[in-house]
């Protein structure tokens, strides 16, 4: 047993990391924030050439051949980015929608559990339906993930994306355990440089025990997802799914507020990282739903 | 990422499971909870049957009468143990976790020979006199003073939180022999037996109702300077040793068991009618999930411990005791919940251990501090006022 990551596992999430900070550094961030283009079809095409999105493809289909423990740490590093786009829908499109196994493609899904769809004025496809239905836009919390309201009868069928939730959920967590520890770096250098009553905000204990708060939530929910990942277990990705939502909400919600007044602002990135935990949140399993599946397992189980 | 165990360590678990099924029959009934030396003979006699089975001082180095087992086979014991129902460490808590390895590490040869055999074979039981009234989270600060006569030390002070002080025969006892030096740097490190003139025991009641610690009263207790391990005035530097025989492992049957209470709770609840309330099935959910990867961080540990030099597992310690020490008073107040009214009866097991979650986010460091822990070593924030 050794759970630690492999030296090749590192690699890769390095090289994904080094990727993303010369390609989607926060100028990037911000620039689509102010053109409210979330998807940059440039950087899907290289986020594509890349293997993001044909990670989990066999070789033998032109993939990576690569598989889940991979694929939650190249994930992890997108959502430390907050990269933009239905990332999680094209990766599983991969092998199944032309395009986007190689970021041609851009795929979204309907994985918000109701007529709401995230991304559709700038998908190529949808996962599970067939052609691309007509939706009425909706003013969007979460700058970079535009919605669009569809008719019902436009909605698949629970059954043509339930092979999807699973891994669906699980990737997500691993975008949510990214925003996480990504939002403890943030609130860790603001209290370290803010200065308050002659001294370092992060000197007080009441500003210190929030940080050290923020790395538990986000150290327990990683841990969550790179079980989930090894083992594939139902249970683990309910709850990886569960522990990781609840980790990037809480660690934005108190980064903001270890930012003081400049966390309200639009400037600061803090509200970027909340808005996009909670679309996640809310992204192929919810909370209650995580819940009620845990509670089932544990009481089978228990015999 | 590899959660899969060796064929070694797979023969080693089925070995022991096969013991384990052959040995815990033999056993004794356990004596009640009241009964310190009740309770002092079955925790001995348990050590006795490991010791004579090879499982004694499992992480103990081998040249210390260990064996030198990695930190997986020690994830491995400690979770099949607390599976099979197998008696908790006990008595021989501070023996086997805390002076012994203290003793292996800065002992002199003389020392380890004295004091470690008899704890790896159950024949002596040590107990810890670290903090006193005037130094729990600020330890440094201690004052039970020992002053050098001769070839002793002459020692006076009080110390408590001290476990199995009524039937302990060896303290490992921490004293200010300077006391002009800065708080760190004028402790030492003595070995007191606890039957010397001068020493009183006082029993101290917990909230729960239990004498689980006392108070010790020393008034001038002769210690022979022989029995200080470790140099005079290092005693702090030889204390934080130990700690580094953590090897992420502290906490492994707790969770295994913490787990087992929780399916409990679910059949208890699906059997009194309150499963079918939403609110408590998702409760229950969410800690059965927590739970879950609570088990995997003490394997990330583990896996930490056993590759990195001298086995100090990173920064999972802390991150993991504050995790957990909130889980688990969220179990109990959650099958208080299942319970209903009759949470109120020290009849169901469930209560005893609701109180006694309570000093989970006390003992062993506060949650208040794991975080100045976490906060200053790991995230680098600078140092309060």
């Amino acid at each position: 047993m050794d759970f630690r990551p492999t030296e090749d596992q590192r690699a890769l999430r390095a090289g994904v990391r080094a990727l993303l900070a010369g390609r989607y550094g926060r100028e990037a961030l911000r620039a689509s924030v102010d053109t409210g283009v979330a998807v940059d079809r440039g950087l899907w095409r290289e986020l594509g050439e890349a293997g993001f999105f044909a990670l989990r493809l066999p070789e033998s289909e032109g993939g990576v051949g690569l598989g889940l423990p991979e694929a939650v740490l190249v994930f992890e590093e997108a959502g430390r980015a907050l990269v933009p786009g239905p990332l999680v829908a094209t990766h599983l499109a991969a092998g199944v929608v032309p395009g986007a196994a190689a970021g041609t493609a851009v795929v979204t899904a309907f994985d918000l559990g109701g007529d709401l769809v995230a991304h559709l004025g700038e998908a190529d496809a949808v996962l599970g339906a067939a052609g691309l239905p007509d939706g009425e836009p909706v003013r969007a919390a979460d700058p970079l993930t535009p919605l669009h309201r569809v008719a019902p009868h436009r909605v698949p069928r629970r059954g043509d994306v339930g092979a999807y939730v699973a891994e669906g959920a699980l990737l997500t967590a691993a975008l949510q355990v990214g925003s996480a520890l990504r939002t403890v770096e943030l609130a860790v250098r603001h209290a370290g440089e803010r200065e308050q009553f002659g001294q370092p905000i992060g000197a007080f204990q009441a500003v210190k025990h929030l940080c050290a708060q923020m790395l538990v939530r986000a150290e327990v929910a990683r841990t969550a997802v790179y079980a989930a990942a090894v083992t594939g277990g139902a249970g683990e990705v309910a709850a990886a799914k569960l522990l990781a939502d609840g980790a990037a909400v809480d660690n934005a919600r108190d980064c903001l507020q270890v930012h003081g007044g400049m966390g309200f602002t639009w400037e600061a990135d803090v509200h970027l990282h909340l808005k996009r935990a909670w679309v996640r949140a809310e992204q192929w399993r919810t909370a209650a739903e995580a819940e009620e599946l845990l509670a089932e397992e544990l009481l089978d189980s228990a015999g | 990422m590899d959660l899969t165990y060796t064929d070694e360590e797979r023969d080693f678990r089925a070995r022991l499971r096969e013991w384990l099924a052959k040995t815990l029959p033999e056993l004794p009934a356990r004596p009640s909870p009241d009964d310190w030396p009740g309770r002092r003979a079955y925790d001995l006699g348990w050590q006795r049957r490991l010791y004579e089975a090879g499982y004694a001082g499992l992480h103990w180095p081998v040249d210390a009468g260990g064996r030198g087992a990695t930190p997986t086979q020690h994830l491995i014991f400690l979770e099949e143990t607390e599976r099979a129902g197998a008696p908790y460490v006990g008595a021989n808590f501070v023996g086997l976790l805390h002076a012994g390895p203290t003793i292996a590490a800065e002992g002199t040869a003389a020392q380890r020979a004295r004091w470690l055999p008899p704890v790896l074979r159950g024949d002596e039981v040590w107990c810890q006199g670290f903090s006193e009234p005037d130094a729990g989270s600020d330890l440094a600060s201690l004052r039970t003073r020992a002053v050098r006569d001769g070839d002793d030390y002459v020692i006076t002070g009080s110390k408590i939180w001290t476990s199995h002080a009524e039937v302990a025969d060896w303290c490992e006892l921490l004293v200010r022999t300077d006391p002009e030096a800065p708080k760190h740097r004028g402790i030492s490190w003595l070995a007191m037996p606890m039957d010397a003139p001068g020493v009183t025991v006082r029993p101290l009641r917990t909230l729960a109702g239990s004498t689980e610690f006392a108070e010790v009263f020393l008034d001038e207790v002769r210690v022979p300077v022989a029995d200080r391990v470790g140099a005079e005035n290092d005693g702090w530097r030889v204390t934080m040793v130990t700690l580094s025989f953590e090897r992420g492992t502290a906490f492994v049957g707790e969770v295994v068991a913490c787990r087992r209470t929780l399916g409990e709770l679910a059949r208890t609840a699906k059997a009194n009618g309150r499963w079918d309330d939403p609110a408590l099935r998702r409760r229950l959910g969410r800690l059965y999930g927590e739970f879950g990867a609570l088990w995997r961080l003490t394997q990330w540990n583990v896996s930490e411990a056993e590759r990195s030099a001298g086995g100090v597992p990173g920064i999972g310690g802390s991150v993991f005791k504050l995790a957990y020490s909130h889980a688990r008073q969220e179990l109990y107040d959650a099958a208080a919940e299942v319970l209903g009214a009759a949470s109120l009866s020290l009849e169901e097991e469930w209560t005893l251990d609701r109180l006694s979650s309570l000093s989970y986010t006390i003992a062993a460091g506060t949650s208040q501090i794991q975080r100045n822990i976490v906060a200053e070593r790991i995230l680098g924030l600078p140092k309060g006022r």
